[in-house]
């Protein structure tokens, strides 16, 4: 990836575009440490993070469902949500209360609490994936492919919770393939091709661009969203 | 039958000591997936430790019980702080180099600490001095006695214990994350160097033990003793599925039982040799052990 500039404001929904291969999980992983850059800087709520390695820069407060969920699949449903507040473990009143509001916010999880993360359907795992992530109440949580291999009706539904999740004042930057439900819950966009951001911009803007209507949206308003 | 039972006692309690090692294998495999060839060797300065302490605190005429008290303890945190520092020097610089690269690092490591204890403690054995009574009950024609009791105690205690810690603590719970998912328990805010420490410290804890025990049980050591007994637990956790720690503890049982049959209906001299068919059998029908719910990944 080279001369990649991107950022994201408080409380903003900001979507990754771009096809296979792009760089925009890269990306992500870069962001949280998970990767190192080999030129560059990522800098998060004022200070440098670049060189911080991943649990430190999770400590700051940024949240991150990986792509793939990448849920404990031999941990209960339980025991996923509390390493995802790992960090406030000696606080136990504050990890209850933000396991219950998780509980609030996918009412399937708790019905759920005691099974292994493993044999929850895919859309059970993204929630669990994203409730983890909300379970150290994160200012910025990425999200990579977060309705990837979903059905329609959880495609919908995840895009309900990411505007809860943002109206609670966390901001979103979030990597799609599904461009259109993208581009209808972000305020801004950029698009990424071969590790290089090609257009950035308002994202209903971005959803008139004809470069971007005939390479992500199929070409015609009409079509469903082409997943490539 | 009677000598069937007596067969069952002893390899309880030969078992025992096998379990806990082979827990170490196994919970070290889980954190960094490397079969960590040093372990026997630690257990081995956990025994030389015990056994300096014993000889000086009995010529000092302390109660016995004082005495194995504080050579458990103290080869266990002689042994705990020697596996921290062996991951923090020989394993950890490493951490994202070839696995081979650790490996021949691991066996390094173990060939340091073997002539390190002879050049210390020489070449020849080291017989422990008897303290422990040698009294013992009857059942059914076969003997224990209350050594062995206390030991097999003792072992199951410190299974159980780090099984509790394992499964009830967010630090055990974060051991397993690691296990499990790298990536996703740094995700977490989970310190992995710390973890991996924690679980050399633990590892190499309950190796330590299984080293003092038997030093007071089969009262000789040297310096050379970690290679067999490793060998042994690394079959048990191999067979327990590696990686899995409740396996880990059957297995090692399973192996003493295995020992000490052979040993009585067989020969001794035949034991190990039965012993590594096993490992063979295993490696070769079922890799991922007798539990086998976790993948063994070739290292």
């Amino acid at each position: 990836m080279r001369g990649v500039s991107l950022h994201v404001d408080e409380g903003e929904i900001v979507a990754l575009l771009g096809s296979n291969g792009a760089g925009k999980t890269t990306m992500l992983r870069s962001i949280s440490g998970l990767q190192r850059l080999r030129s560059g800087t990522v800098s998060f709520g004022g200070a440098d993070i670049t060189r911080a390695a991943a649990h430190a820069i999770v400590a700051k407060g940024l949240g991150h469902v990986p792509e793939g969920r990448r849920i404990f699949a031999g941990l209960t449903v339980e025991e996923n949500l509390n390493l995802g507040g790992y960090l406030s473990r000696r606080e136990r009143t504050i990890v209850a209360a933000r396991k219950q509001r998780v509980f609030d916010l996918f009412p399937r999880l708790a019905e759920r609490r005691g099974q292994l993360g493993g044999l929850l359907s895919g859309g059970e795992q993204q929630m669990l994936a994203v409730g983890r992530a909300l379970m150290n109440e994160p200012r910025l949580l990425a999200l990579d492919e977060p309705s990837l291999g979903l059905s329609p009706v959880m495609v919908k539904a995840v895009g309900e919770v990411i505007r809860r999740i943002r109206a609670s004042g966390t901001a979103i930057l979030m990597v799609e393939q599904n461009a259109r439900q993208a581009l209808a819950l972000a305020d801004r966009a950029y698009v990424l091709e071969t590790g290089r951001i090609v257009l950035e911009g308002p994202a209903a803007k971005l959803a008139r661009d004809p470069r971007v209507r005939h390479a992500y949206l199929g070409g015609s308003a009409e079509e469903a969203a082409p997943s490539p | 039958m009677s000598a069937f039972l007596q067969y069952v006692v002893n390899g309880l309690t030969s078992g025992a000591f096998i379990a806990l090692v082979a827990l170490g294998y196994t919970m070290i495999y889980g954190v960094i997936r490397l079969i960590n060839f040093a372990h026997g060797d630690v257990l081995m300065v956990g025994s030389f430790i015990g056994y300096e302490l014993v000889v000086t605190l009995a010529a000092r005429h302390w109660p016995v019980a004082l005495v194995v008290l504080l050579a458990l303890v103290g080869g266990m945190a002689f042994t705990g702080g020697l596996g921290m520092l062996i991951e923090r020097v020989a394993y950890q610089p490493l951490l994202n180099s070839s696995r081979l690269a650790i490996l021949i690092s691991a066996l390094g490591v173990s060939l340091a600490l073997e002539q390190g204890a002879q050049l210390i403690f020489g070449a020849g054995f080291s017989a422990f001095p008897s303290v422990l009574p040698s009294a013992g009950f009857s059942f059914a024609g076969a003997h224990a006695s209350y050594v062995q009791l206390g030991m097999f105690v003792i072992s199951v205690l410190l299974m159980g214990g780090l099984y509790l810690f394992v499964h009830k603590t967010m630090a055990g719970t974060a051991m397993r994350a690691l296990a499990m998912d790298k990536d996703a328990a740094r995700l977490m805010g989970i310190n992995v160097q710390r973890t991996i420490l924690l679980t050399f410290m633990l590892g190499s804890v309950l190796a330590g033990a299984s080293g003092v025990m038997q030093g007071m049980y089969y009262t000789e050591i040297n310096f050379f003793m970690g290679f067999l007994i490793g060998l042994r637990a690394f079959t048990a956790a191999v067979l327990g599925g590696i990686g899995n720690i409740p396996g880990a503890m059957v297995a090692g049982l399973l192996i003493g039982l295995i020992g000490s049959f052979s040993d009585g209906y067989i020969s001794s001299e035949w034991s190990d040799a039965i012993i590594f068919a096993v490992l063979i059998a295993v490696l070769v029908f079922k890799p991922t052990g007798l539990f086998g719910e976790r993948v063994a990944e070739r290292v």
